[in-house]
């Protein structure tokens, strides 16, 4: 048993999280979130040259060859400084389906666009009435000739906007909610067809309602077997939500700094509100919480190259519990900060709408809680 | 004992009811409290309610109260709620006004009444300050007698909507030496177009901006504007604050929202089903009505003590913690509801730059910025911890 986190992996904590220090303070990311782009690609290309986009790829695929503990080491940096560049959609979804079922010619044209940040990729696979399950598809791609024509509506697909290429779910044979069936394909967001309606969320990211009418690809866009990928959109969700997860503790521990720093600043009654029992013990059962989640997203993260039900299991057991978590610090993180915590002016309703909107992302509390007991 | 409402009242409710659907603006119905909404949207109904003779139900009947009983007041917030009304604001009918005629001289009385009661003259409350939340009493501003005026300094805050304020009463401090520092303080009424008054807005989690920094510098007051005596202002403050409280329990309106989530989770869709049919979510549903028909007895309860002659008192502090609990379970659950589309940012996106039209439901689209607004009902009023204070003290005696 070894919880030690490789030389390496230090080396690139402390790079990024200097990144972060130094680019990514309260005010430019406010300025940023406001501005029409939403994002820097300038930073973008600093992750790349960092090699922090190859992290997570083998040396053969052009990566560094780390892995999955490589992203959650990323993306706890991310979540502490709340950084809004899409390193889950691109790096982890789209890289983690060319990286599981690409063929070398796809890995070929695509993985080293992710890994050099010269294109960012979205995954889009949420559906308007598809609610969190993800075989429940209207999205249909139909086989034609040589090609497939894919029709449907594709909901809130982060990062979106920023993308050049989409990660797209859907259903070549099969009803709605067939496990069979499904399939995986990469879309240039310029084909014909790919409509995007662009809008800001409240986590301060951005992200598109995406229409796909009668967009033509390719037989080379489908990604591994056709009508058999729900076991891998289920492998990648797993791993996004290991990341996530590492990016939820990151802004738990730092939501709970801010926390604790304000009560020791704060006077009312003539002494620090920090120093009331009553505010004590919720801080400390906020770090409580905190430590439970990330013992949950080193479980999520270590079991993903577990058997298939081992990393389902770990990856459901650390959603429900780290959403919880983020629920409960992020509100008393409100609460404790009083008045001040409900304006724009601190940082802190920032990290509490971040842990807001986690909750939902890859399947909310009550979802996986089913999945926990469908597999017990 | 019974539950029953008698044959007078249910006529009363029919007669309301039949007055709400006539009379409520239509543009407003079912909207509740929006951060888009206009200034004249919020007046709009008191307006309609002081025209009636109905906009001040709770007050004595010689200054304009229906001398309702506290049943039939139950049954008109209750018809309000139907429609989710946008009700008068609280700060001139049950802030400013029971203050002005239980200890306000003649001339304030007939100075200031009439315009809470018709809609026409807006308040606004000049209570915390940066340095003084939690902690109401140590307020800094002062307030110094300079010939028939007072010179005001000093700098409020959280002075909600003061941005269309025609007036506020203000928390001052008129004597820096006393020897408690709730005995030096004094209520002021002040006409918010006194030079020196500058409100800036603050800008909320949710994008909003319904709070302000309120700024006085050297305000000269008439010192008529003085109600009761001088110095035994934090009387007058603690007698709104129990007033506050009772209302701010928003059983009604919640029962209202407990409606709406069932038919949110109604259309949203999980695996085919529709979301309110799923276990998991409808104990959750209904685990909020139990709570909520606990409150709705206790609310009853107080309100029958009330009838009784006696005032509202320390238990309107449990009406406010778990009036206020239910009403954030409530937007946690609409925002689980609502799925993926709790994300995209509606209220403010042409502010965000995008030029998008709303994506998604429009049950949807303010049921994140909802919830983020509805944690301030912990802090504001009195935070939900000093509640358990004043319980902690005057019931327990501890």
């Amino acid at each position: 048993m070894d919880f030690n986190f490789t030389e390496e992996q230090e080396m690139v904590r402390d790079g990024l999280s200097r990144l972060v220090r130094e680019q990514y303070d309260w005010d430019t990311r406010r300025e940023v979130i406001a501005s029409e782009s939403g994002w820097r690609p300038e930073v973008w290309a600093q992750l790349a040259e960092l090699g922090i986009l190859g992290m997570p790829f083998s040396e053969e695929d052009g990566g560094f060859g780390g892995g999955a503990v490589d992203a959650l080491v990323v993306m706890e940096e991310f979540g502490k400084g709340l950084v809004v560049e899409p390193f889950i959609p691109s790096v982890v979804c789209a890289g983690g389906f060319l990286k599981h079922a690409g063929s070398s010619e796809q890995k070929e044209e695509h993985l080293g666009a992710i890994i050099d940040g010269s294109r960012v990729y979205a995954f889009a696979y949420a559906e308007p009435r598809g609610r969190y399950n993800l075989a429940d598809l209207e999205t249909t791609a139909r086989k034609e000739g040589g090609d497939y024509v894919l029709n449907g509506h594709k909901a809130v697909v982060i990062a979106a906007p920023w993308a050049s290429h989409l990660v797209v779910t859907a259903r070549t044979a099969g009803e709605r909610r067939d496990s069979d069936g499904i399939s995986v394909f990469l879309v240039d967001k310029s084909a014909d067809g790919v409509v995007t309606r662009d809008y800001p969320t409240v986590d301060g990211r951005w992200a598109s309602e995406v229409y796909l009418e009668n967009v033509t690809v390719p037989a080379s866009a489908l990604v591994g077997e056709e009508g058999a990928a729900l076991p891998l959109i289920e492998q990648v969700v797993d791993e996004a939500i290991a990341a996530a997860s590492a990016e939820a503790c990151g802004a738990m521990k730092v939501a709970h700094a801010m926390t604790v720093e304000y009560s020791r600043q704060r006077k009312q009654f003539g002494v620090p509100i920090g120093s009331f029992q009553v505010l004590q013990h919720r801080m400390v059962d906020m770090y409580t919480e905190y430590e439970q989640s990330v013992s949950l997203a080193y479980l999520a993260t270590l079991k993903l190259d577990g058997s298939e039900r081992e990393r389902k299991l770990a990856a459901s057991t650390a959603k429900v519990r780290i959403g919880q978590a983020a629920q409960y610090v992020g509100q008393e993180a409100i609460q404790i900060h009083g008045g001040m915590g409900m304006t724009d002016e601190l940082a802190i309703g920032s990290y509490f709408k971040r842990l807001t909107i986690f909750e939902s992302e890859f399947g909310n509390v009550d979802h996986h809680m089913k999945r926990h007991i469908a597999l017990s | 004992m019974n539950l029953e409402f008698t044959p007078e009242e249910v006529a009363f409710r029919k007669e309301v009811r039949a007055f709400i659907e006539e009379n409520y603006p239509k543009h407003l119905a079912d909207m509740g409290m929006r951060e888009d909404m206009s200034p004249e949207d919020m007046v709009a109904w008191h307006k309609v309610l002081g025209e009636k003779g109905w906009s001040v139900p709770a007050w004595p009947t010689e200054y304009g109260g229906t001398g309702w009983t506290p049943t039939q007041r139950y049954i008109w917030s209750e018809e309000n709620a139907r429609v989710n009304a946008f009700m008068p604001l609280p700060f001139g009918v049950s802030m400013v006004g029971p203050v002005i005629y239980t200890f306000g001289n003649e001339a304030q009385k007939e100075q200031h009444l009439p315009g809470i009661r018709s809609g026409d003259v807006w308040w606004c409350q000049g209570y915390s300050e940066p340095g003084a939340g939690s902690d109401l009493a140590s307020l800094k501003t002062t307030a110094v007698r300079d010939g028939d005026h007072y010179v005001i300094n000093g700098q409020k805050t959280w002075t909600t909507l003061a941005q269309y304020a025609d007036w506020g009463f203000f928390l001052c401090r008129t004597d820096p030496d006393a020897a408690k520092p709730q005995e030096g303080i004094s209520f002021i009424l002040i006409d918010m177009k006194t030079p020196g008054i500058e409100v800036r807005p603050i800008k909320l989690i949710d994008g909003g901006y319904e709070v302000n920094e309120t700024w006085l510098t050297d305000v000269r007051v008439p010192v008529e504007n003085l109600v009761g005596e001088e110095n035994k202002g934090w009387t007058y403050a603690k007698f709104l604050l129990a007033h506050e409280r009772s209302g701010i329990a928003g059983v009604a309106r919640s029962k209202r929202g407990v409606e709406k989530l069932r038919e949110i989770a109604g259309s949203e869709v999980l695996d085919g089903e529709p979301l309110m049919s799923d276990f998991d979510f409808a104990r959750k549903v209904s685990q909020l009505e139990i709570d909520l028909a606990a409150l709705e007895i206790t609310e009853l309860r107080t309100l029958a003590g009330e009838q009784a002659g006696k005032g509202p008192g320390p238990e309107s502090s449990i009406l406010k913690i778990k009036g206020t609990e239910i009403q954030q379970r409530l937007t946690e659950l609409t925002l689980e509801a609502v799925g993926s589309y709790g994300t995209p940012q509606y209220g403010s996106i042409a502010d965000a730059g995008s030029n998008q039209y709303p994506v998604g439901p429009e049950y949807a689209q303010h049921s994140a910025a909802t919830y983020f607004n509805m944690r301030k009902t912990s802090i504001y009023g009195g935070s939900n911890e000093i509640q358990r204070n004043i319980i902690t003290k005057m019931i327990l005696g501890l």
